[in-house]
């Protein structure tokens, strides 16, 4: 999940807006209603601030997190050419990561706050990172498929409602299309290659097809929870709806290149217009997520080193008398 | 699963298993706000912050995240502490802005006075002087 909104079912409907002023609850629904965005100094109900947090702080965790399998590869990409451009795509997704860290911070959680929550396994960030890129196939498939995905949660969440976050979404948006081209390329270039060229796309799919169907979480019913989320426009879309959409423009794509996707079930019903498909393994979705995946311990444990090796670095660059100021915008 | 990075397999990573903090408070520094500017004789216009330990490397940092992709002219750098903003909940003060239309070129129309005291006396529109003469030219040539 490159974070939709989520609420726990359990909690009460009530307590998303429990203790909130209603006369300021009211102004800020219309604001959104209009069509106007919601500024960081502006009025905001603790559950819309909440959400937000998390889901932006999740979001720059995963572009972080998701340089790592691929950033493996820049040594060994091959040719000059793919490697500057595995090399300007790594860097992207990190200054995303930047911008996204920057776009939470203005509601008012610290970055060294959602650092430290990464590393010690608080927050979460996308699941497909938890598996590894076993073959150069695995990043072709990775930079067009994975990105895919992301776009179109990208896309969809820059129509909300906070204003930080709908900026940085989208500069990110502009600067992925590079990378959508750049795996497209790539898959394209292998699976009309030589047939060993075309068996390593081909794995490599096989491999990722289950992680793909993860990638907008699992299928979430519009409850009483999700209205609000959606009336605040912080949930713009449903799991379902995002995957179904992906689905839609991609899966033709796959097939115009002759390539098989490992799901029997795969099919666009032609009356309802509707994908059908197999749903994916959720309890591994579950289990991974919840640290028990093939590379968990390993992007964690990356992330620390960094951190800690970089720490005497940071601290001799600090001043005594500097103060921390929540960016404006 | 041993890891399929050879460089990861030569680093001496930490165990994860403590769960424990590393960061300290303020460790990254403070905020800058980062100005843009893409042309030449163009405004610079607000694209973002970064965190940094100096003017010097708030710099250095907006290079790399505002200016590795788009074309890039000049850019500033400035302490999120020392911008001073106006307030969203002032933002009514605005309001009538639009309504002050004696301060808009559009909301000066004279020539329907003009015309009539050229009418009441007798006096040559010049415009329409220069249309007929305009005119006859038009014809001589044809």
């Amino acid at each position: 999940m490159y974070e939709n909104a989520y609420v726990d079912p359990k909690q009460k409907v009530s307590s998303l807006t429990e203790g909130e002023d209603p006369v300021k609850l009211a102004e800020f629904e219309e604001r959104i209603q209009r069509g106007e965005k919601i500024e960081p100094k502006d009025w905001m109900p603790k559950a819309y601030r909440k959400q937000l947090i998390r889901m932006i702080e999740q979001h720059a965790h995963s572009e972080i997190i998701g340089a790592l399998p691929e950033g493996t590869w820049i040594t060994r990409a091959p040719g000059f050419r793919r490697k500057l451009a595995l090399m300007a795509k790594v860097q992207d997704e990190v200054g995303h990561g930047q911008l996204l860290y920057s776009a939470a911070e203005t509601l008012g959680k610290t970055r060294e706050d959602m650092i430290n929550d990464l590393i010690s396994g608080k927050s979460k960030y996308s699941n497909v990172f938890n598996y590894p890129a076993m073959t150069w196939g695995d990043t072709a498939i990775i930079a067009w498929l994975i990105d895919a995905g992301a776009i179109i949660n990208q896309v969809t969440n820059s129509k909300g409602s906070y204003g930080p976050y709908c900026r940085a979404l989208e500069r990110i948006c502009s600067e992925e299309s590079f990378h959508l081209k750049y795996g497209h390329d790539n898959v394209v270039f292998l699976a009309t290659g030589t047939p060993a060229q075309r068996e390593l796309v081909q794995d490599a799919l096989n491999r990722w097809w289950t992680p793909i169907m993860h990638f907008h979480g699992p299928p979430d019913k519009v409850s009483q929870h999700t209205e609000i989320l959606m009336k605040w426009k912080v949930k713009l879309a449903t799991n379902d709806e995002m995957r179904r959409k992906f689905l839609d423009e991609y899966v033709p794509k796959i097939w115009d290149l002759g390539l098989s996707i490992p799901d029997p079930n795969l099919k666009k019903n032609e009356q309802t217009g509707q994908w059908e498909y197999t749903e994916p393994d959720w309890d591994e979705f579950k289990r991974v997520i919840n640290g028990d995946g093939p590379c968990n311990k390993e992007r964690l444990q990356v992330r620390r080193w960094a951190e800690e090796r970089g720490a005497w670095v940071r601290r001799a660059l600090q001043k005594a008398e500097q103060k921390y100021t929540v960016p404006l915008a | 699963m041993k890891s399929i990075d050879p460089r990861v397999n030569r680093m001496d990573l930490p165990s994860n298993e403590d769960g424990k903090e590393i960061l300290e408070e303020q460790e990254n520094w403070e905020t800058y706000e980062v100005f843009h500017q893409k042309k030449r004789g163009e405004q610079h216009i607000h694209v973002g912050i970064v965190h940094a330990a100096s003017p010097e490397m708030a710099l250095i940092m907006a290079k790399e995240a505002f200016g590795r992709r788009r074309q890039t002219a000049n850019l500033w750098v400035i302490k999120s502490a020392a911008v001073t903003a106006s307030d969203y909940e002032d933002q009514d003060v605005f309001e009538t802005t639009p309504e002050k239309t004696y301060r808009e070129a559009s909301d000066y129309y004279c020539m329907d006075r003009i015309r009539k005291y050229q009418q009441e006396h007798g006096i040559k529109d010049r415009k329409e002087e220069r249309r007929n003469v305009q005119k006859a030219n038009k014809e001589v040539k044809k």
